[in-house]
């Protein structure tokens, strides 16, 4: 787990894709993305995946309040116990679950990721979600969309679409969770 | 996390710092419209009890069922021992049908220990004779960090039949690691022998005076007086018990208002601790028992989710 710490974490190795302002252009951007494709802020609720999904959430709450003046009610899924390869590798503790007061019955809820990959892991937040509630609408909003799906799942809204080969490497650091900010391939 | 969950020597103050955050996340599944989590579907959990237990078996039931594990339970009243049949054959024969987690209570001190090593299934012990009571004292702990946030130097007092006492003796390796300072309190008949060299050893004191170690208490855990022992001649009579060791109305009033009361159940009233005190609002005695699924909840998903050895 990692946590803003004395020293300056040092960089990531590999080419930086995505700068802080460019991360800060991309989530105004889905915002309003949001925004239009639900035709206000009316019923949305944002759930981030942890770690770095609930602080993307987050920052596009601030948008979302910024530019229509509703607060638009974040939570965070966690979905560590829904995983298809918890048996591969061993037992990691969950992280925090938390809906807003309001729940997710009836809401749009649009699930917040860093990195959409293989999509197992949105998979895993579907079935997670199944156990919590039942949302009118789901979408997905992710920073970086890197390919290699292996279920029939897609982004509504993408940060960057980045091309990548399966060996490479995907780096996303935030400076809530990590201290520093960018998305980093090697 | 070693495989099996026998002693709480067993467990490194990570690995109880990880299975308390784990604790933490499955509690919220108790408030949930659906209580159930997958991450055990398929595996099998086998409850073998060989002592009565309420609370404990059926709190082992919801965790295995709550993270869809199947479970059965299996009474040592009723089951092949009661004909004859030996520990190890019981054990063997039911490890051989497919068990992933054998949660097993016996009336003999270290039979946990010693079916661990007849079998591969996860071995977590329940309770063995007078020995250890693990998931107990986890919950225990647990309880008193959410009220009171860190142990650290934080001061427990411990009260009642320390002799006969699995939980103490769990308690003690937990609370100590956890960096509390205990107190154990009993009278003279009730305080296990050779306490001296054990409390030099782990780091604990030890009172046959309750009013002089209450006002310093910033939790107090009362043990249940097992009713098969009064007439061992431990003490005089349950009145006179009640008198000298137990939590009665005039002794909760020199507590602190925010100090929690913990009991392990099931409560004599009115022998250990008197009604006032059980029911007080600091009280955590349901506390303990809904952090008791809990902890099993993350005992469990620790020791039977990852990767198979």
């Amino acid at each position: 787990m990692s946590t803003p710490s004395g020293s300056p974490p040092q960089e990531p190795a590999g080419r930086v894709v995505l700068d802080a302002r460019d991360i800060a252009r991309a989530l105004t951007r889905i915002s309003h993305e949001i925004l239009e494709r639900n035709k206000g802020a009316e019923g949305l609720v944002l759930l981030g995946i942890p770690t770095r999904g609930v602080g993307l959430a987050e920052r596009i709450a601030a948008r979302l309040a910024e530019t229509e003046g509703v607060e638009v009610p974040v939570g965070s899924l966690d979905i560590t116990l829904y995983r298809d390869d918890l048996r591969r590798q061993p037992a990691r503790g969950p992280q925090p679950t938390s809906l807003p007061a309001g729940g997710i019955d009836g809401r749009t809820v649009v699930l917040v990721d860093d990195v959409l990959y293989s999509g197992r892991t949105v998979r895993a937040a579907l079935d997670a979600m199944n156990d919590l509630g039942r949302p009118d609408v789901v979408r997905l909003a992710v920073l970086v969309d890197r390919g290699h799906r292996e279920l029939p799942i897609r982004a509504d809204h993408v940060g960057k679409n980045l091309p990548s080969a399966r060996t490479e490497r995907v780096m996303v650091r935030l400076q809530e969770t990590d201290g520093q900010e960018g998305v980093w391939i090697s | 996390m070693e495989r099996h969950l026998l002693s709480i020597d067993d467990l490194s103050v990570d690995d109880i710092t990880t299975l308390f955050a784990t604790a933490a996340e499955m509690h919220d599944v108790q408030r949930r419209e659906v209580k159930k989590l997958p991450a055990l579907r398929g595996r099998t959990v086998i409850n073998l009890f060989f002592e009565d237990s309420t609370r404990t078996r059926s709190s082992f039931e919801i965790a295995g069922k709550w993270l869809s594990a199947d479970t059965i339970n299996i009474t040592g009243k009723g089951s092949s021992t009661s004909k004859g049949e030996s520990l190890r054959d019981t054990v063997l024969t039911i490890a051989s049908m497919g068990v992933d987690a054998l949660v097993m209570r016996h009336h003999a001190s270290g039979a946990a220990h010693q079916v661990a090593q007849w079998i591969d299934a996860a071995v977590i012990n329940a309770g063995d004779g007078t020995h250890e009571h693990p998931t107990q004292a986890l919950l225990d702990a647990y309880t008193l960090t959410r009220r009171l946030g860190s142990l650290e130097g934080r001061h427990v007092v411990i009260v009642g039949d320390l002799t006969h006492s699995r939980v103490f003796r769990s308690n003690i390796g937990c609370l100590t690691r956890l960096g509390a300072r205990v107190t154990v309190v009993a009278p003279p008949t009730l305080m296990p022998s050779g306490v001296a060299a054990w409390s030099a050893a782990d780091g604990f004191a030890t009172s046959y005076d309750l009013d002089e170690v209450l006002p310093t208490a910033d939790a107090v855990m009362m043990l249940r007086v097992q009713r098969e022992r009064m007439s061992g001649g431990f003490f005089p009579s349950p009145r006179e018990y009640a008198v000298g060791y137990g939590l009665t109305r005039d002794r909760l009033a020199t507590l602190g208002p925010d100090v929690p009361i913990c009991h392990p159940g099931p409560m004599n009233r009115g022998l250990e601790i008197a009604a006032d005190a059980a029911d007080a609002a600091q009280s955590a005695i349901l506390e303990q028992v809904s952090a008791g699924v809990a902890i099993r909840m993350s005992v469990l998903y620790h020791l039977l989710a990852g990767e198979a050895s």
